[in-house]
């Protein structure tokens, strides 16, 4: 695992959010750090050249300009590479992964209606022959927030 | 949910692949789409406002931070009790999604998930113990699916408007 600076975990513990709408966001940054802005975009071109930090900027609602679910099939193991890249060559499909469960192929469908979702689950379902589950998210008991590192 | 125009778009298009590490990012991007940096900065502020972005932030990768087991736990978890525990237990610090879902039986039993991230899949164990016991008896049953392989995994977008080109 990575070895992170100490200013390295702060700024990635205290900035996954509420990063400053101002012209200046990574100086402001810097303040909060107590370091020079200079040290602040070296320091994320480093992480985010690592792998540490994937980007910094907008993470946007599933919901608020579109539709997506969660979606899950069972499907034969030795069918399951050719199945997955089949669901995976949709523009819609952005997550895809197997899992080890009966249900072994789970993806995320993203598109601008219900209903242009449910088409894509009802073309993969027609095609591949097997039910494809429609487990939309009805309540978020958690957002994707971010993720605290200091109790690592 | 407050609609979104073609403008708010573009600038959630740009600042979604990452906003560049120069000292005025924001006008950078405004540059780049042609457009004001106060409007960028102020059309911005009203998303976050509407809910439409959750955030900006660092994005950070799990994996290379040491968080290189995760499990979806899935529990079936009575009516009735949902809306006082699903928050608590997306409160515990080491889930990072928590949602309700609906049940699609017979294959599926289970109207709560919550992600729980660990070093090893040991301690993704521990952590399914510490919800099992938080929900007690109002879980019915759960299980831990562990992903194996990631197949396609692309940042999320924003869905593109029907009849745009792909």
């Amino acid at each position: 695992m990575t070895t992170l600076s100490p200013t390295a975990r702060h700024l990635i513990d205290g900035f996954q959010r509420g990063l400053p709408l101002r012209p200046r966001p990574y100086a402001e940054m810097a303040d909060r750090l107590g370091v020079d802005e200079e040290t602040v975009l070296a320091l994320l071109a480093r992480l985010q050249a690592e792998g540490v930090v994937s980007r910094v900027g907008a993470v946007v609602e599933p919901h608020a300009a579109g539709w997506s679910t969660l979606a899950a099939m069972s499907v034969p193991p030795w069918a399951l590479a050719q199945i997955a890249d089949f669901v995976s060559a949709y523009p819609e499909v952005n997550h895809n992964y197997e899992r080890e469960h009966r249900l072994n192929l789970w993806f995320v469908v993203t598109a601008p209606t219900p209903e242009a979702v449910r088409r894509v689950l009802d073309g993969i379902e027609y095609r591949v022959g097997v039910p494809v589950l429609d487990l939309p998210l009805e309540e978020a008991f958690r957002l994707d927030l971010g993720f605290a590192l200091q109790w690592h | 949910m407050s609609p979104i125009d073609a403008t708010d778009r573009r600038i959630v298009g740009a600042t979604q692949a990452g906003l560049p590490f120069v000292p005025r990012p924001y006008h950078a991007v405004a540059e780049g789409l042609g457009l004001d940096p106060e409007e960028v900065m102020a059309r911005l502020r009203r998303m976050l406002e509407a809910g439409i972005v959750r955030r900006i932030g660092a994005v950070p990768n799990h994996y290379a931070l040491g968080w290189t087991a995760n499990g979806m736990s899935v529990w079936d978890v009575d009516e009735g009790a949902l809306p006082g525990l699903g928050p608590k237990v997306g409160a515990l610090p080491f889930v990072s999604h928590c949602y309700r879902r609906p049940r699609r039986p017979p294959l599926w039993p289970y109207n709560l998930f919550a992600m729980v991230h660990g070093r090893d899949s040991g301690e993704v164990d521990a952590k399914v113990g510490e919800i099992a016991a938080l929900l007690g008896s109002s879980a019915r049953a759960h299980d831990v699916l562990v992903s194996t392989r990631i197949l396609k995994k692309t940042g999320l977008r924003l869905a593109r408007q029907e009849g745009a080109p792909a």
